[in-house]
């Protein structure tokens, strides 16, 4: 069975392709327009985008191997990647993950018995500051405990993903009543660090000890 | 016109829907920008930003007004511009801040660096997990074509500028920058050999300038206060401005600040993150993403001779010393990102290490040998270690491989990898040996502290 991209994402394709002055600059966001309507990338798919941009498929398949993200097997409908690098480990990843292997039956790697969710482990997706946090196909989810996690969950089972984003999903946090409010970005003279600098600041009388302390 | 007694980078973030043209046009984007390609030469604009000082802000702190100074395209070279925006360093969260909250301050500035370093086209290479990111600067950049500040004619200037998402799909190493070229260009993300430097040969083979998202980010600030008066808001000479510094991991108040270039470790931890999770004691802060050396507050400054760089810090905690690219390094470690990771004294440091290497493991782009051998030899070792199955000598092993690791490779990677393990090693070196000989002490998990509050809000 060959496979094609739909019309509107082949359209999508040709638009790829005035963005680079060389065709294979496009393969990446091609091969996403090729996940995104298989699911995964199958054998035919290889074939597929290295007719379209004029490649091998040993040149296309050494590309899709090297990223994580493009799936070289069948997934579940949904893909639920848990970040277990260090911030998130530290605020209780490894609980995230034990109650999604529970819940879905399988190790992290497999799927789920219904077929409905594939468990991965993620290195570090930048979210640090929200941890614990899981990516649920293309949106994050922060700050979360079990009970949120299961609600998140239990919407996506009952109500779909689009509910679930809706309610649940986040992006990234920015709180600008944090931080020593009575520390205004204005400078303090800059104390030297280096000799050069120092003999360099001598006579101006610029330097404090403490820098801070004139706040 | 920038307040400098205000935040700057992160002054529209508070807005409601700051990540929208008509909320954040009128909080003053694009103004900077506007006057600059109408009103600038592009030789002033790359004056101011070298007067400003600005330190490169995706980790290795090169300036970034030097090197855009290093291009010289020769007749018919095409320049291109590429925004690094695969923040993938473990403890990094800053850059998605930008995009998600206020793309037109990265739009603007990569507008405004384009016409500095005579580019027509830039590139965003945005890690591919970031779809909503990328969602935000594909919507912000389509209303910034309708008004017609991208495209053929930049605010009425005969100056066309094309910018472009590119999304990746899943690979640490593709932040490195020459490992980030390959992988636009579709290919596997494996670093090049340098040189030819990405200035003289970069992305299809052209001149090319790779910054940090912060760092362009920083641009529109710099022209509209001028170099030299934004550089003065830092506390440190030769690193200028005001910059993101992250906070995670044992802390109560994780987290994106802004604060001046310099402020201390004691203060980012205290005055910004809150202190330690739970009032709890202090056992170690990783300061600017996993490749950065641990530091230990236990630990003194020594550096007694007054030549020293440090001299002023001398017998005051690691964590009392500015934060500022020089310092750091004098300091033995980086600043890296500038986002530190917290650990209380429930952590034992061997278990941080073998999480950390599992992550160097995973990423290693596989093409020189000491790096993805040794990765795979440090995790397996410190496996050992934590089991209490190691053989005797193991620790020194551990320093032996992370040794022959450093220097030796293409890319920047195993460095990035050896730094913090010899770090670790060297710096809680009795817990090492411990758990050589007995395993992880009994109970040992990263999570042990936070597990209760995770079960308790079930």
């Amino acid at each position: 069975m060959t496979f094609a991209l739909t019309p509107d994402r082949d359209q999508k394709a040709d638009e790829y392709l005035t963005r680079y002055p060389s065709a294979r600059a496009a393969l990446l966001p091609v091969l996403w327009l090729c996940q995104e309507q298989n699911g995964w990338i199958s054998p035919e798919v290889i074939d597929f985008a290295a007719r379209r941009l004029d490649l091998s498929t040993a040149a296309v398949k050494g590309v899709v191997t090297f990223y994580t993200m493009f799936h070289q097997a069948p997934v579940g409908d949904h893909v639920v990647w848990v970040c277990r690098t260090l911030s998130c480990d530290l605020r209780g990843a490894k609980a995230i993950q034990e109650h999604l292997e529970g819940r879905f039956g399988c190790h992290a790697g497999g799927t789920s018995t219904n077929g409905k969710f594939s468990l991965r482990k993620a290195e570090c997706l930048a979210a640090c500051g929200q941890a614990p946090m899981v990516q649920i196909d293309d949106r994050y989810y922060e700050n979360l405990d079990l009970g949120q996690l299961d609600r998140i969950l239990d919407t996506i089972e009952r109500d779909g993903i689009e509910a679930a984003v809706e309610r649940f999903a986040t992006e990234a946090s920015f709180d600008p009543d944090a931080g020593p409010k009575a520390r205004p970005l204005q400078s303090v003279p800059p104390p030297p660090v280096s000799k050069e600098a120092a003999d360099a600041a001598q006579g101006s009388g610029t330097s404090t000890d403490k820098p801070t302390e004139d706040e | 016109m920038a307040d400098p007694q205000k935040p700057l980078l992160t002054v529209r973030y508070g807005l409601e829907d700051s990540w929208s043209l008509a909320v954040a046009e009128k909080a003053g984007a694009y103004a900077v920008a506007r006057r600059a390609l109408s009103e600038m030469q592009p030789d002033a604009v790359r004056e101011e930003v070298k007067k400003a000082s600005l330190r490169g802000r995706g980790g290795a702190g090169f300036p970034a007004g030097v090197k855009w100074g290093f291009l010289s395209p020769k007749e018919g070279d095409e320049v291109y511009l590429v925004i690094n925006a695969d923040e993938s360093e473990p403890g990094t969260f800053k850059d998605r801040t930008i995009m998600d909250l206020d793309p037109h301050r990265l739009i603007e500035g990569a507008l405004i660096a384009c016409y500095a370093i005579r580019s027509h086209v830039a590139y965003i290479y945005v890690r591919g997990e970031l779809r909503h990111s990328i969602a935000r600067l594909e919507h912000a950049l389509g209303e910034a074509r309708a008004k017609g500040y991208v495209g053929d004619a930049p605010f009425g200037v005969d100056y066309p500028i094309e910018i472009h998402v590119h999304s990746g799909a899943g690979a640490y190493i593709c932040g490195e920058e020459t490992g980030l070229l390959n992988s636009l260009e579709g290919r596997r993300g494996e670093p090049r050999l340098k040189p030819p430097f990405p200035a003289i040969k970069g992305v299809f083979g052209m001149p090319t300038i790779v910054n940090n998202v912060e760092t362009i980010a920083s641009v529109p600030d710099i022209l509209d206060l001028g170099g030299a008066e934004w550089a003065a808001l830092s506390r440190l000479p030769g690193d200028g401005g005001t910059r993101l510094y992250g906070i995670s991991g044992h802390v109560e108040r994780p987290g994106i600040y802004e604060a001046p270039v310099g402020i201390t470790m004691r203060e980012l931890l205290d005055d910004y993150g809150g202190g330690v999770l739970n009032g709890r004691p202090l056992k170690a802060i990783i300061p600017g993403g996993s490749s950065t050396p641990v530091l230990d507050p236990a630990r003194l400054v020594d550096a007694p001779g007054e030549d020293h760089p440090l001299h002023r810090w001398h017998g005051k905690s690691e964590l009392d010393v500015p934060m500022g690219v020089d310092t750091y390094r004098a300091l033995g470690t980086m600043l890296g990102t500038c986002c530190a990771i917290v650990m209380d004294d429930s952590i034992n440091m061997v278990d941080v290490a073998r999480n950390l290497m599992r992550f160097y493991r995973h990423e290693s782009c596989g093409q020189c040998t000491p790096c993805r051998e040794g990765t795979g030899w440090l995790v397996d070792i410190l496996e050992n270690v934590c089991r209490g199955t190691s053989r005797p000598g193991d620790v020194d092993l551990l320093v032996n491989v992370a040794n022959n690791m450093m220097g030796n490779t293409i890319c920047a990677f195993a460095d990035g990898c050896a730094m913090p393990m010899l770090g670790l090693v060297q710096k809680f070196y009795p817990e090492f040996v411990e758990a050589a000989k007995h395993g992880l002490p009994k109970g040992t998990r990263h999570d042990t502290t936070t597990r209760d509050l995770l079960e308790g809000a079930a």
